[in-house]
Parts: structure tokens; C-alpha cells; sequence
């Protein structure tokens, strides 16, 4: 099997202090080399954060596992430098298929809005995604450390020590901050004996992947109850090299080491396929899934990410794409703490942000499990009436959940934020992970998102950007603050502005998305989402906004 | 209270902001379930008889209704 793809196989080195037998301490060690370890990896070193990152193996995911992509973790990864790479090398897909039965109820087509430089979601397979972030990781200096186990946690009051297994024995070292992002089983949670409460599905789901050697279209198509599986529902995905995602609800009383063998596992995709059309199976695997959460995830210097806090229902592809967003919360809380212009409690609004979110993902995939596999027979009465009305009614279209897709949650009730004052319209508020938009920048066309993150921002729109006299001091003045704010100039017309980047609101699509008028303010977090925003300038207010985000 | 049936997604809660088009929906078909847990096939017949006939009072008109039984019954 495996025929498409070639599994890198990273190399071991023997650990400095192992060898040296010298004790060490960084200011971030993070285990599990995952998407979501090294997405906080990379995010460490582009604020200039020595990190070394531990991981058990030595090479990618084995098979496809986490396949789509959401617009929010793509732009998460623009910034983390492997966005082109991981959309140029995916599968766009704008057309999904509902089947009922013997039917096709009906079909939708995701077109995105225009004017974003990110779809609403791609389909690659994982071990694509974690080479590219390995390639990322040893471009930026990330010490990266395979083969290295941690056996061992032990808590301190400023900081960690870790005991780590490798092929060459024992070794010991420190960190100020622990991230752990070692998965849904996670030895670092249980280590400290740490609850992670929630419910089992009582399903079982075996998934296929499958290089189709003919031509078949680049679309979602799901079935409800089909006829070549009876009672269950089926899926299936593009992917990348031409390898087909097919996923079966087997059921509870499914036996996982039967069904994965391919002479069962094949009759059952000739039946969905329904002719003689030659297909390879590269994969299978047969899972079964929980949703659950820890109750914090931050406990003192260890910080938890991914699938080790929180774990949702496949439906909607909300694991990958939550955790990539975990990390994007995190990790310029932890530069700001790291360099003393933060209280360590700031890192506790990591964790009540997140859990937010992850409560609204755990909500998502839960309802979009209990629609896609009924509990009851009452609950399968509502759910074949919603799709028999489907066929012909709107309302009951918008009811057919066969998983939401993964979007990001708004940080409305955050404390960081600061409320407004001033009256705006839109969807843009306090909390608003920032939506995008093309600008012009230097005469070339460019994207706002592009533009933003990685430290705190004021978006300025103005189309007198020339005659701004003693403002534009005033402007000047944030970016000197101890957290310092980078002024960004939003005009309709082309113009400058010393010592102040312009950026051109080619379409009048900034000011129309953020319902800004002449003088209107937006204060951005290092992770593209709003935190406040005015009518008008008052850098005192400012000040304010920035000191209330950082928990000064 | 409009003289023909609703057919296009009508889900809202007064005071409410959504930001994703599918959460009211979705909040109403959790509600639906969650109103059937732990009761029986026969039970959950009669909730769905007292629903149909409080939300039936409530709708009031009589064109509206019939429309809607007509819909309800098609295909069945």
C-alpha cells in the first residue's frame, strides 16, 4: 500500500547535553512535532523564541488522517510562511452532494466571497502539511529533536524539568514553559494526572484512502442511508495525487481488525463506486472518536494545545484547523510574558479564550454527529424528515448538517477586549478574527491579512494621509511604546506618509468590510483578530486598549 | 403573521447576534432533540402531537396550516 507518497525519515542525533551529560534550560521546549507543535515552533522563532521541539518519531503522519483545511488555519499558515505551499499542493472544492436513499437531494456550491485571498477550505493530505512544517521548522532554527520520549514531567514553580528517553538512553532538561501538543492521547496530561472530561461516541468509522484511476469530479458527495450501505452514512473527499478520502459509518458492533482488511474493505467500494472503475487502496484505518475538553489549558508553566486540551468529532474538520488556531492565541502571549511586558496571567486568557472556542467546535461537531448518526429512533425520524423536505424547501436545506465548516470562533466575550464607545455596523467587532481584503501596497496588489499579525497594529483609515501634521507624530509615537503598536495608514487614494506604511483600499473593500469612515481607528492583535476601535484617534484611549490586551 | 407558509430558513431569537448563518437552525434541531431524551417512541409521539397542536394554535391561520399539512403529507 501506499503508492502516491514518500514518508521522509527525519534523522536522530544524539542531544548535546545527553552526550556532554551538561543540564540545560530553554525558555520553550514543546513536545509532539504534529501540525499544531510545529505551527507553535515556527510561531516561537518568528518572535525570536529559542524553542527546541521533541517528538517520539521520526517522519509524518502515517496516512491522510487530518485532510481539510480551513480559510482560517491557511491564513494562520500565510503567516507562518507554508501558506502557498500547502494551498498550491491541495484540492479546492466548491460543490458538494447531498444523496438520501437512491436520491440526490440536492447539491450546494461553496463559491467563496471574492476578495479574499484564502478559499473557505482545501483537502490535503496531513503528511503533505507536516513536511512542509518540518521544512519551515529547520529553515527558522527550530531545535528539532526526534526520537526524543519524554518519560517524565516534573513541575516547578518557574518552570519544568523534563526526562527524556532516546535511542541512546536518558536524558534531563529544563524549560521555563512546557507546550504540550502530544496529541489526543497525551502522556504529558496524564503524567500530571489531569482529567479530560467529555463522552465517547459509540460509533465506529473506517476510512479509505483510495487512488482512482479514473476521472471523477472534484467534489464533496455524502450519503445519508445509500443503498450500498444500508442505514449508515458514507463520504467521500479529493485529495491531493489523485487519492480519494471514502469514510463508512460501520457502526458500534463493527470489528476494527476485520474491517480493515482489504478483502472486506474493497467489495465495499465497488459497491459505492457502483462500476468497474480501477481504483488502489493506499490506506485504511478504522477510528472511533470523543469529544472532550480539559477544564483549563493552561496548568501553571505547561500549556496545552491541540488535541491534547480538546478533541471534537471528525464532522466539520475542527481538529487540525482548532489547534493551529490554539497556537496562533499563545504564542505571542508568551513573548510578551517571556519579555516581562506581560503578567504570567495574560496566559491565562490563552486558556478562556480557547476553551471558548473549543466549547463552540465541541457544540458544532456534536450537533453535525447526532444529525449525521441519529441516537434515536425519534431523532431519525426528524433527521430523514429534514432530508425528504430538502429536495424541495430551502429552510430544510439549511437544516441538513453533514458537518459545518471549520470557522473561527469570535472572541466577543473576551476580557482583552474593549468595548465600544462608538456605533459601528458589521460583523467586525471587538473579538472579530479580522476579515480580509485586497489593498495595494507600493503600486502592487496585495492582501490585508498579509499585512497584519504578529505584533499589535492600528489600522488608521484616512484619505488625507499628506496633511495629518502632528497626528502622524502621535501615530509615530505607539510604535515606541514598551508593547509597541505599528501604525498602518487605510486610504482610498494611493498616497504616503513618512515614517507610516499606506496601505491602499484598492476597492473600498477594507473600509466597507470594517464599516470605517474618514478617521476611524482599528487596534489589531499580534493574532489578526480586532481587540477595539473607534470613530476617532485618541492615543490615550489607545494606550488603554493596548494595556487592558495585555492584561497591564 | 404572513398569509402564505414560510419556506425559506426563518430561525432567529429576538436580542440574538449570529454571526454564522447556520447557528440558529442548528440551535433550534439541538433544542428538538434534546426536548426527546430519554423517551420512549411512544412518548416522543405524544411530545410531537402536543407540539404540533401548540404550534398549530399558535400559527393560527387556517390557509397557512393547510398549506403546510399538504407539504407534510406529500411524499409520505
Amino acid at each position: 500500500m501506499l503508492k502516491t507518497y514518500t514518508y521522509p525519515k527525519y534523522e536522530y542525533q544524539q542531544p548535546q547535553e545527553q552526550k556532554e551529560r551538561s543540564a540545560a534550560r530553554y525558555p520553550v521546549v514543546i513536545v509532539g512535532a504534529g501540525p499544531v507543535g510545529m505551527a507553535a515552533a515556527i510561531d516561537c522563532r518568528l518572535q525570536g523564541i529559542p524553542v527546541v521541539l521533541l517528538d517520539e518519531d521520526d517522519t509524518v503522519s502515517i496516512g491522510s488522517r487530518g485532510v481539510c483545511y480551513a480559510k482560517r488555519a491557511l491564513e494562520i499558515l500565510d503567516r507562518l510562511g507554508v501558506g502557498d505551499r500547502v494551498v498550491e499542493k491541495g484540492v479546492s472544492w466548491n460543490v458538494g452532494r447531498t444523496f438520501f436513499r437512491e436520491e440526490e437531494v440536492f447539491n450546494f456550491n461553496l463559491l467563496p466571497e471574492p476578495d479574499h485571498k484564502r478559499p473557505g477550505m482545501i483537502n490535503l493530505q496531513q503528511y503533505y502539511l507536516e513536511q512542509y512544517l518540518v521544512e519551515r521548522c529547520v529553515e527558522l532554527g527550530v531545535d528539532m529533536r526526534w526520537k526524543n520520549r519524554v518519560v517524565s514531567v516534573q513541575r516547578m514553580s518557574d518552570g519544568v524539568r523534563l526526562t527524556i528517553e532516546t535511542p541512546d538512553g536518558t536524558y534531563g532538561i529544563e524549560a521555563d514553559w512546557l507546550i504540550a501538543a502530544d496529541g489526543a492521547r497525551s502522556p504529558i496530561r496524564k503524567q500530571m494526572n489531569l482529567e479530560v472530561d467529555g463522552k465517547v461516541f459509540m460509533d465506529r468509522f473506517l476510512i479509505a484512502d483510495v487512488v482512482m484511476k479514473a476521472d471523477f469530479p472534484a467534489e464533496r458527495w455524502f450519503w445519508f442511508d445509500p443503498p450500498f450501505h444500508p442505514n449508515q452514512s458514507v463520504l467521500l473527499h479529493r485529495q491531493a495525487d489523485s487519492v480519494w478520502r471514502i469514510d463508512f459509518q460501520l457502526g458500534w458492533d463493527a470489528d476494527p481488525e476485520e474491517e480493515k482488511k482489504p478483502a472486506n474493505v474493497i467489495p465495499r467500494i465497488k459497491a459505492m463506486l457502483g462500476d468497474e472503475r480501477e481504483f488502489e487502496l493506499e490506506w485504511v484505518s478504522v477510528y472511533t472518536f470523543q469529544c472532550r475538553r480539559m477544564q483549563e489549558f493552561r496548568h501553571g508553566r505547561v500549556l496545552f494545545v491541540g488535541d491534547a486540551a480538546h478533541q471534537v468529532s471528525p464532522f466539520g474538520a475542527r481538529g487540525a484547523n482548532s489547534g493551529i488556531q490554539d497556537t496562533d492565541n499563545l504564542v505571542w502571549k508568551l513573548k510578551l510574558v517571556l519579555d516581562g511586558k506581560a503578567p504570567e496571567r495574560l496566559l491565562d486568557t490563552y486558556s478562556t479564550e480557547r476553551v471558548a472556542a473549543a466549547d463552540e467546535n465541541l457544540m458544532n461537531s456534536t450537533r453535525s454527529t447526532d444529525f449525521i448518526t441519529p441516537k434515536s429512533n425519534t431523532s431519525r425520524m426528524f433527521r430523514n424528515a429534514v432530508l425528504t423536505l430538502a429536495e424541495h424547501h430551502s429552510f430544510a436545506r439549511a437544516l441538513v448538517n453533514s458537518g459545518r465548516l471549520s470557522v473561527p470562533a469570535f472572541l466577543a466575550d473576551s476580557t482583552l477586549n474593549t468595548a465600544d464607545a462608538d456605533e459601528f455596523s458589521g460583523a467586525m467587532v471587538p473579538g472579530a478574527p479580522m476579515d480580509d481584503a485586497p489593498v495595494g501596497v507600493d503600486g502592487k496588489k496585495a492582501w490585508l491579512l498579509d499585512q497584519t499579525g504578529n505584533r499589535f497594529q492600528l489600522l488608521y483609515f484616512t484619505d488625507v494621509a499628506e496633511r495629518l501634521g502632528g497626528k502622524l507624530d502621535e501615530l509615530r509615537g505607539l510604535s515606541m511604546d514598551p508593547v509597541p503598536v505599528e501604525p498602518v495608514i487605510v486610504s482610498e487614494k494611493a498616497g504616503a506618509a513618512a515614517g507610516v506604511r499606506v496601505l491602499h483600499d484598492l476597492q473600498h473593500l477594507v473600509a466597507r468590510r470594517y464599516d470605517a469612515r474618514e478617521g476611524s481607528v482599528y487596534l489589531l492583535r499580534p493574532d489578526q483578530h480586532v481587540v477595539a476601535r473607534w470613530r476617532k484617534f485618541d492615543a490615550h484611549k489607545i494606550r488603554a486598549a493596548v494595556a487592558r490586551a495585555t492584561c497591564n | 403573521m404572513p398569509l402564505t407558509l414560510t419556506l425559506t430558513p426563518n430561525f432567529s431569537e429576538p436580542g440574538k447576534r449570529y454571526f454564522r448563518a447556520f447557528s440558529p437552525g442548528d440551535d433550534f434541531y439541538e433544542m428538538l432533540i434534546e426536548a426527546h431524551r430519554d423517551l420512549s417512541d411512544e412518548q416522543s409521539a405524544m411530545l410531537n402531537a402536543k407540539l404540533i397542536l401548540l404550534l398549530a394554535n399558535h400559527i393560527g391561520d387556517l390557509s397557512v396550516l393547510r398549506e403546510a399539512l399538504g407539504h407534510a403529507r406529500d411524499g409520505v
